[in-house]
């Protein structure tokens, strides 16, 4: 389990973060909604072990700042919002980096196949001797995303959960493929690893996720199921625009509908 | 039977898209054989007749001891082997020293020449030679020869040092930061340079101005010895940053989500550059280009992989660096054009076709 508890991040003298308590346990999608600004990246960095924190953030029950750099990327691993590289590495090489810790959880034969894999499962097989450069955002969020998989390809080893930190995972792809990341996240979780996503699609998070958190001005102001938080008045006062919820006749799956705004 | 031909086919085939290692290791063995060439090539070439055939014979014990004579063996142990393994040294250390700083930066145009630690090398250097009879007297008399290589040494550990003391905040290291102070610092090393070249007499201003170019000319065993041990520990290093580099290609931050312990590998990799740029000053003067031409050209061929970029900017940085040692030594005979003057004829046109031919990829 990922759990975080009174958790504070400040930058410079500014407080992004006051007295967030967070838990992402394993086997469960676990989204973060919010607006702009309210602080979900920051919480996605904190989680990750980029910003120095106040309070307490364990990963499997160890305090994530007393782990080392390699261990804790033996737990868990992180697609950050945008990358752009610096040299023409080939989209194979860029898959391949995500083998480099060496804690992908395959025998050492397979992992010499394993970026055509993960290429194949976000839907860019045949893309491994293209220029990362040469592709488009969405390709290339997914090239990461491959990498990502690379280094944690069992959501499970050696009897430890790990995780997936996706830090809007789906934000410059199309709809088909929104829906394959979102496909890959719950086949992680399913497998037994754990999954934390910031996501903005709120549709996409009451479809996909198990648990929900959301964040305003910096706070946790609510957690719960998709349906939980699916709720009129908690959307409309977190977003600061009148939405109504509603439900698709055939299931329970709430939606909102962004022409149910009120001005 | 398969043929070695067979054999080398199937492994193409094997090799999946995208994998350029087989490539890579295949153009480490075509560099090293190159520069076995060129190494035979500089020892044989020089103002005076001693051939390289007649050299290897007499080595090999296939002639009389007499064949050679007296002052041939004197030219070809003290002043062209000297010369040529000085070359292979600095030529590599200059090379690698490029590969490193752009990994570090992740910027293909950084340079030890531009984030300063040369001009902070040369200061130190430019120091003990106009100042050597005077106020730094004692340093000489204490250190006697080693006392250039040292300033020079310790000038552009003390510019790599400062640097990062600038650009770290709170253990994290602002690339953009360190760029923009090594230009500042570069500049500041410059005009104390500048002011110790206005005090120098005519005498001083000669050596200056040839080491100031660079020049490969003053080569000795004693040098080497000098320069070599502390050129040899950045080398030693470079396996064990390759990887880490590569990550740190995706960001500093996604290179710790990948496990990359970055800010050691970050003060390694200045370290190394320091000492084997600093070392390189001291012997060679500033010789340019080197170490921004190599890096490019080879990530055109073998891409920018780290475990093979290092290895590789070592052999083509030797090879290319007694190439051009030839041409600066045999253009105007008997007199000998500074070698820095030589890298940056051939260098600086060509660094602006591969700009020209690359700015959309790299992203400039």
């Amino acid at each position: 389990m990922i759990e975080a508890s009174s958790l504070t991040v400040s930058i410079g003298h500014k407080l992004i973060l006051s007295g967030v308590d967070f838990a992402a346990r394993p086997g469960e999608v676990t989204a973060v909604v919010g607006p702009n600004g309210s602080g979900k990246s920051t919480l996605i960095k904190a989680l990750s072990g980029d910003l120095p924190y106040g309070g307490s953030i364990t990963l499997n029950g160890r305090e994530l700042s007393s782990m080392r750099p390699a261990e804790a990327a033996a737990l868990r691993a992180v697609l950050p919002q945008a990358a752009s590289l610096s040299f023409p590495y080939t989209v194979r090489e860029v898959v391949r980096l995500g083998i480099l810790g060496g804690h992908s959880g395959t025998l050492p034969h397979q992992e010499q196949s394993l970026p055509e894999r993960a290429l194949a499962r976000v839907d860019l097989a045949g893309f491994a001797g293209r220029y990362y450069q040469e592709l488009s955002g969405g390709e290339q969020q997914r090239v990461q995303l491959a990498r990502v998989l690379c280094q944690v390809w069992k959501p499970v080893l050696d009897g430890q959960p790990r995780y997936l930190l996706l830090d809007e995972p789906v934000s410059s792809l199309d709809i088909k493929h929104q829906l394959l990341v979102m496909r890959i996240a719950r086949a992680f979780a399913e497998e037994g690893g754990g999954v934390v996503a910031v996501l903005h699609d709120l549709n996409l998070m009451a479809a996909c996720a198990d648990r929900a958190v959301v964040m305003k001005n910096g706070r946790a102001v609510a957690a719960g199921t998709p349906a939980d938080v699916m709720r009129n008045g908690l959307l409309s006062d977190v977003f600061d625009c009148a939405l109504k919820v509603g439900v698709v006749p055939q299931g329970a799956t709430p939606f909102v509908l962004p022409q149910t705004a009120e001005e | 039977m398969l043929s070695a031909r067979t054999i080398l086919f199937r492994r193409l085939e094997a090799v999946p898209e995208g994998d350029r290692s087989a490539r890579a290791r295949l153009a480490l063995l075509v560099l090293a054989a190159m520069l076995v060439v060129v190494a035979s090539l500089s020892v044989a070439t020089g103002a005076s007749d001693a051939s390289l055939t007649a050299v290897v014979k007499w080595w090999l014990g296939l002639v009389p001891e007499d064949t050679l004579s007296q002052r041939d063996r004197i030219v070809i142990q003290e002043i062209r082997l000297p010369r040529t393994a000085l070359g292979i040294l600095v030529g590599a250390a200059l090379a690698v020293s490029g590969a490193l700083m752009q990994g570090l930066f992740r910027n293909p145009l950084a340079d030890p020449g531009i984030v300063g630690v040369s001009a902070g090398a040369g200061l130190g250097a430019i120091a003990v030679i106009v100042l050597g009879g005077t106020v730094l007297g004692p340093v000489v008399s204490l250190f006697g020869i080693y006392a250039l290589p040292l300033a020079a040494f310790s000038g552009g550990l003390a510019t790599t040092l400062l640097l990062y003391r600038v650009a770290t905040r709170r253990g994290q290291t602002s690339i953009a930061t360190m760029l923009l102070a090594g230009i500042a610092l570069a500049a500041l090393s410059g005009a104390l340079s500048g002011i110790l070249v206005y005090l120098a007499d005519d005498r001083q201003l000669r050596d200056l101005t040839f080491w100031a170019l660079g020049s490969l000319g003053g080569a000795t065993w004693t040098k080497i010895l000098a320069a070599g041990p502390v050129i040899a520990l950045a080398f030693v290093a470079t396996p064990l940053l390759a990887r880490g580099l590569d990550a740190l290609a995706l960001g500093e931050a996604s290179a710790r989500h990948l496990g990359v312990p970055v800010q050691r590998l970050k003060a390694a990799a200045i370290l190394s550059v320091a000492a084997a740029t600093g070392a390189s000053v001291a012997v060679s003067g500033g010789i340019g280009f080197i170490g921004i031409v190599v890096p490019h050209l080879l990530r055109l061929i073998i891409g920018p992989d780290h475990r093979f970029l290092l290895p590789a900017s070592a052999l083509l940085g030797a090879s290319l660096l007694l190439l051009a040692d030839s041409v600066s030594r045999t253009i105007v005979p008997p007199a000998e054009l500074p070698i820095g003057i030589v890298t940056a004829v051939f260098g600086a046109p060509f660094f602006l076709w591969v700009l020209l031919r690359r700015r959309g990829i790299l992203d400039l």
